[in-house]
């Protein structure tokens, strides 16, 4: 991807003209927002980008970004997206994708898609609903739940992004939360930046289905004390004071209170994201509350070979030596013979 | 290598090999083929083999053929019934006797013939007399003792020593025919360059077998095919998917596009996705996908990347492919779809051949969405139909969906190789910066094509998908403009029959009969009706390559006729679509649906008795 600095974009130029349809309130709002934001930071010229969705709420996104987009069928996206980015490795490209849209219909590919690390973004918008059919469980819904499709709750276990991300080989997970529009731009960039397939749960309001469904833990009163924001290479701490913080107590991560039992900042846990080795980034992707804060942040962010670049060496390796140069070598290749 | 016998000449020759489906037949056959392309014959090849790997050896299931019909004139089927069958076991006698002409010849390896492969193949005692045979020219060989024999010094281990078993009979037959062995041993010796034992011991069995099928006389007079008056160039075999994939590379050279193939194994489709994989060399980006919609989403997405697109499947398959197929109508982006057709329902007869695919390859899509359909008809011609196919779509910006078909994707025949200069130059429509601010559904006045603006363009940046859309890329939901959008779509497929050639009239042009067909029954078809013209019948044949649209003059043509016969395998696909586009004409059917090719014999019969009815 070529990174050119002197592009000086406001979040203005990626607006497009169309009339944002999402309801008032919806968390959609805040993310667009922050992504017109984080691709002012990215000094990528505008024409390089393709904005790629499949079918729900959020995957009417491409509609609204003046970028190259293509709205797709129902959970397809990262297939298409695979394809875009395959052809022209150049390009920067995005996938927006929504829970029932990437984990459900879409699972296929969202899991290939990261065993290939492809250099594509995927932003997975995750308000544990179906909103655009106009409210069923989903496969994050929480056990329970009471939908149109479960009226006596829901008989089935959730999936946890993270820990389908990190058991598909991945090798960048994020977490951060729509209304957080600062963390999220910042999350967005890092994303951006990552070679290879990155993973943005949003932690996502449906204002009309599933409204405050993140209240418990992302709600104005509470999220400092049931949220923890990760940062490469500093400790895990977390609280309105920054009282609290994560130690490793066996081979299990322990909510601490500094200053009680003699535990200091010295006895925290440092977050190193780019660990190779997923153990750590696997118990603090799946946290949840109340017996632990919910991890936000990038979690994982570890290099690796991508897909598109693994393509491209391939062919130029293999150019490199050939004896069949175009079409017309091919077809006189092998055993031919000629008729007098 | 001389010989005494007697030789007397034919015009043609029909040769089925057969055997376990670990015996190597389909390597056999196909080193004949190539000997007697070399020589100058013109051949037809179909294999013919069972869809599991490896069935229980001996059994009538395992059963794996190749068949080889060659000729001093033109050839263009693999044949009916076949002069000589080599039958490894008992259950390859059992599996093709009733495709021995009367009195042919059949080879076996008589030490194959015990009790239990006999009991195996379904023979209570000796296949011979239980299929009256014993008025053929039978050569029970003891295949498997000479091999053991022949190869005693090489100190290899049994089974490689049995492995060599077919190329003793491929030596037998070698003789009957009269050819040389030089092209095979060449082929053992660039095979097993690096292992030269390996390559010795397979001339060795093949030289036993020649030899041995000279002392024993094996036929007598040996039959002589001369070389067949072919037009002059340089030639090949090609089988039909290497055709294919051959076909869609040379599309992108003449566009100046690169190629891209999203794909997922499946029989008998995946040798396209094989052979375009290996194209590294001349750039082709091949991504073996995770199932058969990521297979068309990936290539979509590399069409709206700017590469010429293309995915390959089978029947099966092209259900899966259905929406995403839909995605490109709406879209309006190039996209090849292959559609390797094999016997169905479900998975069918996988190996097999069919035409039942032609109603999903036109409707089988919610809405009104309409694709452009072609089909090839001979293995080689399968590069010109992906040729046309690649250059429809990326000029017309439309998906196309080009049929072929078990026995074409596998069959081979020599092929005069073309030169790339005498190909059509593609002409994608790229949008450039004079459309600023660019409509992404903007049309051309002549084919209603839009323009194709490739991400990565400086302010051409624009959305698609698969939402009704006006002119600007908006979404819209007004009732007006989707039906004038449905209409454009719909013209904008009408309106390749522009530039596709009009149908030809192949035989009489006027006359009692007009046989119509489509795809890969052409060289049946073809073979029926010039013997029906010899024997004095006033018979033409209309076959059909462009399926939607169809070509200008089908009215004028069908007119020229007092009768109509549509012969496909299938129900009446074909003949049901006449009916309801061309009403003015009563349309009798030839049908089969037994994943078998027609054979000339029933072709004519049915011919016959239409024309002999008032």
């Amino acid at each position: 991807m070529a990174e050119l600095k002197n592009f000086q974009y406001t979040p203005k130029d990626f607006k497009s003209d169309q009339e944002v349809r999402w309801c008032p309130g919806c968390g959609d709002h805040a993310v667009l927002n922050a992504v017109q934001k984080a691709l002012t930071e990215l000094g990528i010229p505008k024409e390089k980008f393709a904005f790629i969705s499949g079918i729900g709420c959020s995957s009417r996104f491409p509609y609204y970004m003046d970028t190259y987009g293509f709205h797709g069928i129902h959970g397809r996206a990262a297939a298409i997206a695979t394809g875009v980015k395959t052809a022209n490795p150049e390009l920067s490209v995005w996938d927006i994708t929504g829970d029932g849209d990437a984990l459900a219909i879409g699972g296929n590919h969202f899991i290939h898609a990261i065993r290939r690390n492809i250099d594509i973004n995927i932003l997975l918008f995750n308000n544990e609903i179906y909103g655009l059919t106009k409210g069923q469980y989903s496969p994050t819904s929480e056990k329970g739940l009471m939908t149109k499709t479960s009226p006596f709750g829901t008989v089935e276990e959730p999936f946890s992004v993270g820990e389908l991300v990190i058991g598909a080989k991945g090798k960048f997970f994020a977490r951060t939360i729509d209304a957080n529009v600062a963390l999220s731009t910042q999350i967005y960039v890092e994303a951006a930046k990552h070679k290879g397939t990155s993973v943005v749960e949003v932690l996502q309001n449906c204002v009309i289905f599933n409204d405050g469904i993140h209240d418990k833990v992302a709600g104005r009163e509470v999220r400092d004390d049931r949220t923890i924001i990760l940062k490469h290479g500093q400790p895990m701490i977390f609280g309105k004071e920054n009282e609290k913080g994560l130690v490793l107590d066996g081979l299990k991560l322990k909510v601490v209170k500094l200053g009680e039992n003699g535990i200091s900042g010295k006895n925290l846990l440092v977050h190193d994201a780019q660990e190779a080795n997923p153990g750590i980034q696997y118990m603090l992707a799946n946290m949840r509350y109340p017996d632990y804060p919910v991890a936000l942040g990038v979690i994982r962010s570890v290099e690796g070979k991508t897909y598109d670049t693994d393509v491209e060496e391939q062919i130029m390796g293999i150019q490199k030596g050939a004896k069949i140069k175009c079409m017309d070598d091919l077809l006189n290749s092998g055993s031919v013979w000629k008729v007098e | 290598m001389t010989k005494n016998s007697q030789v007397i000449e034919r015009e043609e020759v029909v040769i089925r090999f057969s055997g376990d489906s670990g015996d190597g037949m389909q390597l056999t056959g196909t080193l004949f083929s190539d000997t007697a392309a070399l020589f100058g014959n013109d051949l037809s090849t179909f294999p013919d083999y069972p869809a599991e790997i490896r069935a229980p050896q001996g059994t009538v299931g395992g059963v794996s053929g190749f068949q080889v019909h060659l000729g001093h004139s033109e050839i263009n089927t693999p044949g009916d019934y076949a002069d000589v069958l080599v039958a490894m076991n008992p259950a390859a006698v059992k599996a093709n006797a009733k495709w021995v002409k009367q009195g042919g010849t059949i080879i076996f390896d008589k030490d194959n013939f015990t009790d239990k492969n006999i009991e195996k193949a379904g023979y209570k005692s000796d296949p011979v007399s239980e299929e009256k045979l014993e008025t053929y020219n039978v050569i029970a060989a003891p295949i498997s003792s000479m091999v053991k024999e022949a190869l005693k010094d090489f100190g290899l281990d049994p089974k490689s020593v049995l492995r060599t078993k077919n190329m003793f009979a491929l030596g037998m037959v070698y003789w009957l025919f009269d050819r040389k062995l030089k092209y095979t041993e060449q082929y053992f010796d660039k095979k097993f360059a690096r292992n030269p034992e390996i390559a010795e011991s397979n001339k060795v069995a093949l030289r036993a077998g020649y030899y041995y099928a000279e002392t024993i006389e094996a036929l007598n007079p040996v039959i002589k095919i001369e070389p067949a008056q072919i037009a002059k160039g340089t030639y090949r075999n090609i089988s039909g998917n290497a055709a294919t994939a051959w076909g869609i590379i040379a599309a992108a050279e003449k566009a100046g596009l690169k190629v891209f193939i999203g794909s997922y194994p499946i029989t008998p489709a995946t040798g396209i996705l094989e052979e375009l994989a290996a194209r590294k060399d001349l750039g082709v980006k091949s991504l073996q996908a995770e199932d058969e919609i990521a297979g068309i989403c990936t290539a979509l997405g590399a069409s709206f990347a700017g590469n010429l697109a293309v995915t390959s499947t089978s029947g099966p398959g092209l259900a899966l492919k259905s929406e995403a197929i839909g995605l490109a109508v709406m879209a309006e982006l190039p996209l090849v779809v292959i559609n390797v057709q094999r016997g169905g329902p479900s998975t069918g007869l996988p190996t097999k051949t069919e035409q039942a695919d032609l109603m999903q390859a036109l409707y089988g899509r919610n809405g009104e969405c309409p694709v452009v359909v072609i089909a090839a008809s001979t293995p080689s011609d399968c590069f010109i139909y992906a040729f046309e196919a690649a250059k429809i779509a990326v000029e017309h910006m439309t998906p196309v969906l080009l049929l072929t078909d078990g026995y074409l994707a596998n069959g081979s025949e020599p092929w005069k190789i073309p030169s790339m200069k005498d190909l059509p130059k593609i002409n994608p429509p790229f949008a450039d910066k004079k459309e600023i601010p660019f409509l992404p559904y903007k049309r051309d006045c002549e084919t209603l094509a839009r323009s194709w603006a490739i991400p990565g363009t400086p302010g051409l940046e624009h959305r698609i998908g698969g939402l009704e859309k006006t002119l600007k890329g908006t979404v819209s939901y007004i009732p007006e403009n989707h039906e004038m959008m449905v209409k454009f779509r719909a013209d904008k497929v009408a309106k390749v029959a522009d530039n596709i050639p009009d149908l030809k009239i192949w035989g009489e042009e006027s006359g009692d009969l007009l046989v119509v067909g489509w795809g890969g029954t052409k060289g049946y078809l073809m073979t029926a009706v010039r013997e029906l013209q010899s024997e004095g019948y006033k018979v033409g044949l209309a076959h059909f390559n462009y399926i939607n649209p169809m070509p200008k003059n089908v009215n004028d043509a069908f007119s020229k006729f007092r009768k109509i016969v549509v012969a496909e395998l299938n129900m009446g696909q074909f003949a049901d679509y006449l009916r309801m586009k061309y009403q003015d004409f009563k349309y009798a059917q030839i049908n089969k649906v037994q994943g078998l090719p027609f054979t000339i014999k029933e072709l004519k019969e049915k011919c016959i008795k239409l024309l002999e009815e008032k």
